[in-house]
């Protein structure tokens, strides 16, 4: 008999043999291994574009990387010297400006709605305020352009309350852009980041509530010392998140509602890279560029996630 | 509620304030998610050349679907739909077939390097090479300019993954077992057990992969060159693009019969809109729950 060694005294199965027995998941994992390797891994070899003067001269990729002049961290060195300040500036501005709005105002959706008692009525407002969610960004900037065009919605509405005599010309003047795309973002993502927060109010014991009613709390009372300090874990992993993915401020966005006239403006780390890198074709400048924020951003978001798992012990940290 | 304030005693102040707060607050959250769409809807089904005397706010003035027949008229335009549907219908059972396969190996906890392989995933969230790189991958893989560069890059999506892998991970693990007793190897296992099991997970992630193809419109604007690899989000900036360059006004002017290029880009607009609003019940049941999903641990 081959299995005459009882099953509690099995020695241990070599590497070879475990494989064998998983050679079916293996077959499942092939397809995303080829994946993870040709998507994810093989750009990144490609980062070595950064340090070279890269010039395509029709040998293929690989050996016009090898003889192209390796120039350390030039290109590096180009863009903190030249516009590297400005490209800065947008990018926080955009991001911090996004935080202003798209940060408070889901977490007092949330709490409105949790105000409301008919579910009809929460329901629709909730259905109603993650439609913007799935929408592409080519609506939603069809959207602001039309909205905010000099004869829009929103210039009318200005003229009629009186705020403004004239059109404003709201993408001709750079930094109105930082509002636009902040306004924009947070439209975006209000209904979707307010669900987390409801999920955490209903996560709240009822007993509480009941106490403090017997204790004669008002409402705005309840919302005070109970939602809100119990929503406090919540808050605090969201924000530290979007610390995190401060150099994240949109790509797609500014790409299709910017226009030449207020570039100084717009201009955002992701923007500037793919305009030098691929449509300029200083293929290595790009790369540079786009290393230098990923590396920046992976740096943030660890130690984001790091701080993150000190308020938060239940998992909620991102490893 | 109001019951009780009766019985009880009066309703604090703060408690109105915070009653009218709320009640505008929300008014307001829903006129600015909802009334842009409306109101892009009503100029779209309006005459165009009654549309630029203004004053479109609430309903049309003069219904015409002028703008709808010239714009599903032009064969560019039909045509990217149709890539736009392909790349979906392709797309979409491909990518929840790789990334539910994916989640279901990652789940075992007996499987051979598992914490390397997990991590050479995980690890793709957080870093990656940058635009100029992946271009310059895509394009000596050959995949530019072919349809395959809308399919293959959406394949996997790592958090879509760890959604279908929390909820695998959630399942009795006696079931599995009493399977491997009755002698059914990982495949019957992943295709027989796991995937009739995770029907509810994987239609959500098959919902947020249909929206992303649906959506997307970078990859075919830089990836592709040739006018029918077009999909209908690309084609829909290309005519967003022609309206901030030549200006509203001044395409105005160039009034045909009963249509202009603004009014041509609403009822593109709406014609990419209405499907997503078509199948919204659809995704905010599955929305939800994917989101709770993730948020428990992701």
């Amino acid at each position: 008999m081959k299995n005459a060694v009882p099953a509690a005294a099995k020695p241990k199965k070599s590497v070879k043999e475990r494989f064998w027995e998983q050679r079916y998941l293996f077959l499942l994992l092939l397809p995303s291994l080829v994946w993870v390797i040709l998507i994810c891994y093989a750009p990144m070899t490609g980062l070595y574009m950064a340090f070279i003067n890269y010039t395509p001269k029709g040998n293929g990729y690989f050996a016009d990387l090898a003889s192209s002049q390796f120039v350390a961290f030039d290109w590096f060195q180009y863009f903190f010297s030249t516009d590297f300040l400005i490209i800065m500036r947008n990018t926080l501005a955009t991001s911090l400006l996004t935080l202003l709005f798209s940060f408070p105002l889901p977490i007092i959706l949330a709490i409105c709605l949790n105000e409301v008692k008919s579910a009809g009525m929460k329901k629709f407002v909730q259905t109603a305020s993650y439609l913007p969610y799935f929408i592409s960004w080519v609506i939603a900037a069809n959207i602001f352009i039309t909205f905010l065009s000099a004869d829009g919605v929103i210039n009318h509405l200005l003229m009629a309350i009186g705020l403004t005599d004239e059109q404003i010309l709201f993408f001709q003047k750079g930094p109105y852009f930082w509002w636009i795309i902040a306004i924009a973002n947070a439209w975006k993502v209000l209904g979707y980041n307010a669900i987390i927060y409801l999920a955490a109010v209903s996560g709240i014991s009822q007993d509480m509530y009941e106490a403090a009613d017997v204790d004669g709390a008002t409402r705005v009372q309840k919302i005070w010392y109970i939602t809100l300090p119990a929503l406090k874990p919540t808050i605090m992993v969201l924000l530290i998140l979007a610390i995190g993915g401060v150099l994240n401020t949109g790509f797609e966005q500014q790409l299709l509602m910017a226009n030449d006239s207020i570039l100084n403006y717009s201009d955002v780390l992701d923007t500037y890279a793919y305009r030098y890198g691929l449509k300029n074709g200083m293929y290595s400048y790009g790369t540079a560029v786009g290393l230098f924020k990923s590396v920046v951003s992976f740096i943030l978001v660890m130690g984001a996630n790091s701080l993150s798992k000190k308020f938060d012990d239940d998992n909620t940290a991102l490893f | 509620m109001r019951t009780q304030s009766v019985s009880n005693k009066k309703k604090p102040v703060s408690d109105i304030v915070l009653d009218v707060f709320t009640v505008i607050f929300l008014a307001l959250v829903v006129i600015i998610c909802v009334y842009p769409f409306w109101n892009i809807f009503i100029v779209s089904i309006n005459d165009a050349t009654d549309a630029i005397r203004g004053g479109l706010y609430f309903l049309p003035r003069k219904l015409s679907f002028a703008s709808y027949a010239d714009i599903l008229s032009r064969s560019t335009f039909m045509h990217s739909i149709l890539v736009t549907l392909a790349r979906t219908a392709i797309g979409t059972p491909l990518a929840v077939l790789v990334t539910t396969a994916l989640a279901y190996v990652l789940s075992r906890k007996d499987l051979l390097f598992k914490k390397p392989i997990t991590l050479l995933f995980i690890f793709t969230m957080y870093f990656g090479g940058g635009l100029v790189p992946y271009y310059m991958v895509l394009k000596n893989l050959g995949m530019l300019d072919s349809f395959i560069v809308f399919i293959f890059p959406n394949l996997v999506s790592v958090y879509n993954m760890i959604l279908v892998r929390n909820y695998i991970e959630g399942m009795p693990e006696a079931l599995f077992e009493a399977a491997k007793i009755d002698g059914a190897n990982d495949l019957v296992v992943f295709f027989k057990l796991v995937i009739p099991l995770s029907k509810p997970i994987i239609m959500t992630i098959a919902l947020f992969v249909a929206i992303m193809h649906w959506n997307s419109w970078f990859d075919a604007y830089l990836y592709t060159n040739s006018q029918n690899l077009k999909t209908m989000q690309s084609i829909l900036v290309e005519i967003l693009n022609q309206y901030q360059t030549t200006g509203a006004n001044q395409a105005a002017n160039r009034t045909g019969q009963g249509i202009t290029p603004d009014s041509i880009r609403m009822a593109a607009t709406m014609v990419a809109t209405i499907p997503i609003i078509m199948v919204y019940p659809f995704i905010q049941k599955y929305f939800v729950k994917g989101i709770m999903l993730g948020s428990v641990k992701s």
